[in-house]
């Protein structure tokens, strides 16, 4: 009797050992690291926590690595269903549910993203083989967070006509140079649209002069964000000019607010 | 034999010379005349408009009914707002023409405030019938100038090109028909902008009423100086500059920057009370060490740290390697949308590399617990019943016309979108339906 419940267990154990083999590998590659995942993260932690989510059928959006709305609402009605505590946050105890309840093959995954496919079906059995070799260390999201109402195109115009004109000034005066458009597309007296105000015959000098079509560096399009955002160094500024080379008399005759760099702001 | 072979050579390098600069002639011009077009579509999209403008604007006030007289309102702002695009899209920059352009504000400024209103309620009063009269009669003056404008320039064939030009040489007296027509539109249009009164109240003169909440007493250079390394918790050691703000300030601020080999800041404290409207520190931001959920612990710590209490996350993102969080003011379970505060955060090692408390400053006081007059049950009968409404929160927004109401929000899904619905606590008016977006395809990957 004693015999019969050891070899039981032995058998146990080693069954158990032999499922080990297989998926251990696959935890320490592929579990999630210890970070709280919430609305608006991008990265690889974001692409297991949609692909698990899609695994157990809450999700049915794209992979991209954005948390966006539909990861949010994935993860709430996961957490509806398992009895854990609503907060659209991955924490340790939603993360640990999600492990235990799903698969993540990462490199198959990730492969699939690299390849440009869909694939809204993870984890509907329809897995082809593939998926060995190693995730490349590349950065997998393929989406971007953009500020609500701005199309990424927007913020490239931005980022050029701010590269155009502001480009040596000091980070300040070019989040001021965007803060400027802006306040101009809220402006009764301007256009109404960011284009509108930057294609302002007349307006901007890098415009006139094709300065615009410089490509932009990454402080200027990190300025052009700040900027949207809603920083706006230059105080409310509708105009601006550079003192030494401004040739409209007009100009100085606007209430100045404040200088940046080479640039007076003004009303 | 050599001299032959010679001049056949350099002959035809002299007709491929030609040839080519030809060619480039040729598309110089083709470049000129497509400028040329766009300046003429927007001139006579904009004379034509306001024609249009000018009999809309007529028939309104020959209508009786205000359920005709609503949307005819609306019709006439969209006429006006294209007018205004049009109007900046002609050269004009250094010409002064934006008493033109406020006049066409104010019009569309007046329709759309009346349009939005339930005129069966509230119909018209006599003084913005009287308003409405004047805007024909000086529409009426307008159009007829720029008409005349469009007509010699059709006679003579003038080139906004040549407008460009002689803009540009300020110094030159040049006879430009098209300047002197505007020049003339332009003394038609401030004749009126007077007589308009205070029909406008755009978002400009709204906000010199604000920052009355402002608490503190003036604050000394010094002062400034050393509230200012409290909040960027930096030591005496660096080197900083600190000016005052000019006349055109909204509202009196130092701006204090200092910038090391390291970094850069700048920062706006409020003269009064020394309140930190707004401050950027730029830095290379290293690889992201800390997560998005933990930067927004720092941001919380630092909005306690500073003052601003009762402040709730509203949404986060992560840019690159950065983190930023807007915050709302909440009290008694009501969030207040215009009391707004974002904060950016290094997700490298958590450094708060900035803050915008313009909005927060500008509309904060003290705020007394709103009531809402109908129950959440009888909102969301006035919510589209495709909507599947899965969070609820009691918000004070600015509705269209720039007041602040009372409203029960609510997140809703309807297929793969989300939305976000505001219906009024008080009438049950539906004030305002945003779908919700956030991340866009990177076009910029692969």
């Amino acid at each position: 009797m004693a015999n019969k419940k050891l070899m039981v267990s032995l058998f146990i154990v080693s069954f158990l050992f032999l499922g080990m083999q297989i998926v251990q590998p696959d935890k320490t590659v592929h579990a999630f690291s210890p970070q709280v995942i919430q609305h608006g993260a991008v990265g690889d932690d974001v692409i297991e926590l949609q692909a698990r989510l899609q695994y157990l059928g809450f999700y049915n959006g794209k992979i991209d690595g954005v948390f966006g709305w539909g990861t949010y609402w994935a993860l709430r009605n996961f957490q509806y269903e398992f009895g854990l505590e609503i907060d659209g946050l991955a924490g340790p105890t939603t993360k640990q549910k999600l492990v235990k309840a799903s698969k993540y093959d990462e490199a198959y995954v990730k492969e699939q993203i690299n390849k440009g496919r869909k694939f809204t079906h993870y984890g509907g059995g329809k897995k082809q083989s593939g998926g060995g070799g190693q995730a490349n260390k590349q950065d997998n999201t393929t989406a971007v967070n953009v500020p609500p109402g701005y199309s990424q195109n927007d913020i490239q115009l931005m980022a050029n006509a701010v590269h155009g004109e502001a480009r040596g000034e000091p980070y300040v005066g070019q989040v001021a140079v965007a803060a400027v458009i802006l306040n101009r597309v809220k402006s009764p007296t301007f256009p109404n649209t960011v284009s509108g105000v930057i294609f302002e015959p007349r307006a901007f000098t890098a415009v006139a002069d094709g300065q615009i079509w410089l490509s932009p560096d990454k402080t200027s399009r990190e300025a052009v964000l700040d900027a949207i955002k809603g920083w706006d160094p230059s105080g409310g500024a509708i105009y601006y000019f550079n003192p030494n080379t401004a040739t409209s008399p007009w100009i100085w005759s606007r209430p100045q607010i404040k200088q940046i760099g080479k640039h007076i702001f003004c009303k | 034999m050599i001299r032959w072979i010679l001049i056949v050579v350099l002959s035809l390098g002299i007709i491929g010379t030609g040839v080519w600069g030809y060619q480039e002639h040729q598309e110089k011009n083709a470049v000129l005349i497509q400028a040329e077009n766009t300046y003429q579509r927007a001139f006579h999209d904009l004379t034509y408009r306001i024609d249009v403008l000018n009999d809309k604007i007529g028939s309104a006030l020959a209508m009786n009914s205000n359920q005709r007289i609503s949307p005819q309102l609306v019709e006439i702002w969209r006429v006006t707002s294209e007018a205004l695009s049009d109007v900046g899209q002609l050269p004009l920059g250094l010409l002064p023409f934006n008493k033109t352009e406020e006049f066409l504000a104010n019009i569309g400024e007046f329709t759309y405030r009346t349009a939005v209103r339930d005129l069966k309620k509230e119909p018209l009063s006599d003084k913005e019938t009287k308003t409405l009269k004047n805007l024909y009669k000086q529409s009426g003056e307008i159009k007829d100038e720029l008409r005349k404008v469009q007509h010699t320039t059709l006679e003579n064939n003038l080139r906004w090109m040549d407008v460009q030009l002689a803009l540009a040489n300020e110094g030159e007296q040049i006879d430009n028909t098209i300047i002197d027509g505007f020049k003339t539109v332009e003394k038609k249009a401030e004749g009126f902008a007077e007589g308009i009164g205070h029909v406008s109240t755009s978002n400009q003169t709204v906000r010199e009423h604000q920052f009355k909440n402002l608490k503190g007493k003036p604050l000394k250079e010094d002062e400034a100086l050393s509230k200012a390394k409290k909040i960027l918790s930096i030591d005496n050691k660096e080197k900083i500059r600190i000016t005052k703000s000019g006349k055109g300030a909204e509202v009196p601020v130092y701006s204090i920057s200092y910038r090391n080999d390291k970094k850069s800041a700048y920062m706006d404290l409020s003269q009064k009370g020394g309140h930190p409207i707004t401050f950027l520190i730029d830095r290379p931001v290293n690889t992201k060490r800390i997560s998005l959920n933990s930067g927004m612990e720092k941001a919380k710590a630092f909005l306690k740290k500073n003052d601003f209490n009762n402040m709730i996350v509203f949404q986060s993102a992560q840019y690159d390697n950065t983190g930023a969080y807007s915050f709302l003011y909440s009290k008694d379970d009501v969030r207040y949308y215009s009391d707004a505060v974002e904060v950016k955060v290094a997700l490298d090692n958590g450094e708060i590399l900035g803050l915008t408390a313009i909005d927060y400053f500008m509309n904060h006081g003290e705020r007394e617990k709103p009531e809402p007059k109908i129950s959440s049950e009888e909102a969301k009968e006035k919510v589209n019943p495709n909507v599947d409404i899965q969070e609820e929160y009691l918000a004070v927004i600015d509705n269209d016309l720039g007041e602040e109401v009372l409203t029960y929000e609510f997140l809703g899904t309807m297929g793969n979108e989300t939305y976000r619905i505001f219906i009024n606590a008080e009438d049950g008016r539906e004030e305002r339906v945003e779908k919700l977006s956030g991340s866009e395809i990177n076009y910029a990957r692969g």
